[in-house]
């Protein structure tokens, strides 16, 4: 790359703009009780909310790939009637506030909801269950994975997939042993991207799942709540959230940093 | 280019200055259960004042603390306990002495008809009934816990709702069947919920005192309102909402 020196207000606005994002992080750094940072990590609430925010962004994860590459395989390759439709309406979570999923996930799957109402008649309640936190990361993250596998899909190389196929391999076993080990690095990204936002699902999750220590409160929940009663300890929580969001970024910079 | 930078920058500058003399506003800051009242209070208000008017930011009493302890900027805090009251105090953030402007009761929250068929607290614990609560750092949640020790129950909930609001509203969407929330509360929602009384011997009576915040913007404001709020007026309108005489 050429090597430019950027005009006075173009360098003053920019320097701007990346104090905004450091800023806080130095904040939020500096600020932290690092004394205490062990003891509030090891507190019973901290651990459990911790333990359920793994387990929760974990099973939201594996359901957003079981049921998210088979949905972006047929984005992919199957021309359907009304695709971009249903396209845009599963991957509106994105950009739809997740208060908003929250009350639509209630309204569908609450005890009076859609499908809820014949779930509550089998004696299955959602709200106010683990289960709940997974349906509403899933909700909010799998989107994400999605939108990632099928950009995979759209720029592999399909002669593979043919060769395969003149060879005499079936429909499913050229999906198992061509396709997937050719996208397998998107869909790891995919998947890394989808943990991360569960991972700091809040707004769906409060709404639908509700707030309780050990069964719907996750990491997110606690650091807000934390703020009101132990400051410093909703900074330590906050840090490790951080931490966890620079490894993934890390982790992805090949994909969306390129050379930086 | 360098004019249109600079145009920008006076027109941002002038937003910051209120421009000539319109009405002012008092920003209070007010439990989620002083809602309905205290928006009733408002209109009421603006109605005497014609050159200030209220705008409300109401949350649980222990949210809005914080955010004045991180420098939020407000003329009025009314909380709906003492001892967050006291903890404005003494981080220095009142300006007075807080006054207290109303009491409020605890009562049973169910659906419409009571499914449930649910009579006294002890019945919060029967199995198949999902008992929600306001969090133990929010005052209802906290006077929720008193009354259950005083009868003597202790039903799990299954939810800990950040503030009261959250906690009928949960229930007016028939995800839970039952909470403990402030008698004005039920009064609030109407028809969409009902509510079960508690006998006074279990019974908390919550305190709200309300006063000027330090720094406040609108000093004229933040006075005349805590005084329009204590006024025979502003009383009438509370008892309207449900809530006990100061």
């Amino acid at each position: 790359m050429r090597r430019e020196r950027a005009p006075l207000w173009i360098g003053v606005l920019a320097a701007i703009g990346a104090a905004f994002f450091i800023l806080p992080l130095i904040g939020l750094v500096v600020r932290t009780p690092w004394g205490d940072a062990l003891q509030s990590l090891t507190s019973a609430d901290t651990l459990d909310a911790l333990r359920l925010s793994l387990v929760a962004s974990l099973s939201a994860t594996a359901f957003a790939l079981v049921l998210g590459v088979p949905l972006a395989w047929v984005y992919a390759r199957v021309d359907f009637p009304g695709r971009s439709v249903v396209r845009a309406l599963t991957t509106l979570p994105m950009v739809l506030p997740p208060v908003v999923g929250g009350i639509a996930l209630l309204l569908a799957f609450g005890r009076r909801g859609l499908v809820g109402s014949m779930l509550a008649s089998f004696g299955v309640s959602l709200p106010f269950t683990t289960a709940g936190v997974v349906m509403a990361e899933t909700f909010v993250a799998m989107p994400f994975l999605v939108l990632t596998v099928e950009a995979g899909l759209r720029s592999m190389d399909r002669r593979y997939e043919d060769a395969a196929r003149t060879l005499g391999a079936g429909r499913w076993t050229v999906f198992t042993r061509v396709t997937l080990p050719l996208i397998a690095p998107s869909v790891a990204a995919g998947a890394v991207l989808c943990w991360a936002r569960a991972l700091g699902e809040f707004g769906a999750t409060i709404t639908f799942a509700g707030n309780f220590p050990g069964v719907t409160q996750t990491m997110p929940l606690a650091v807000y709540l934390l703020l009101e009663t132990n400051p410093q300890g909703s900074f330590v929580l906050s840090l490790i959230l951080l931490l966890v969001s620079l490894v993934v970024l890390v982790g992805l910079r090949h994909r969306w940093l390129g050379s930086a | 280019m360098k004019k249109l930078v600079l145009a920008v920058f006076i027109v941002a500058a002038c937003g910051t200055q209120p421009l000539g003399a319109g009405p002012t506003p008092v920003k209070v800051f007010a439990a989620a259960s002083l809602t309905d009242a205290f928006k009733a209070l408002g209109i009421d208000y603006g109605s005497r004042h014609p050159s200030t008017y209220p705008t409300f930011n109401f949350a649980g009493t222990p949210t809005l603390l914080t955010q004045l302890e991180q420098g939020a900027q407000a003329d009025v805090f009314a909380s709906a306990d003492t001892a967050n009251m006291d903890k404005l105090q003494s981080d220095g953030l009142s300006n007075g002495q807080p006054k207290v402007f109303a009491h409020n009761l605890l009562e049973i929250v169910v659906a419409p008809g009571n499914p449930k068929g649910i009579a006294s607290l002890a019945d919060l614990a029967k199995p198949g009934v999902i008992y929600i609560s306001a969090g133990p750092t929010v005052p209802a949640g906290k006077y929720a816990l008193q009354a259950l020790a005083k009868a003597g129950v202790n039903p799990k909930p299954r939810s800990l709702e950040t503030d009261v609001k959250s906690v009928i509203s949960k229930i007016e969407l028939g995800e839970a069947d039952a909470g403990i929330v402030y008698a004005t509360d039920v009064t609030a929602a109407g028809t969409k919920v009902q509510g079960v009384v508690i006998p006074d011997t279990d019974n908390v009576v919550a305190t709200y005192p309300l006063v000027e915040v330090k720094g406040a913007r609108n000093p004229y404001g933040a006075a005349s309102f805590v005084g329009f709020v204590l006024s025979s007026e502003g009383q009438a309108t509370l008892a309207k909402y449900g809530f006990q005489h100061a």
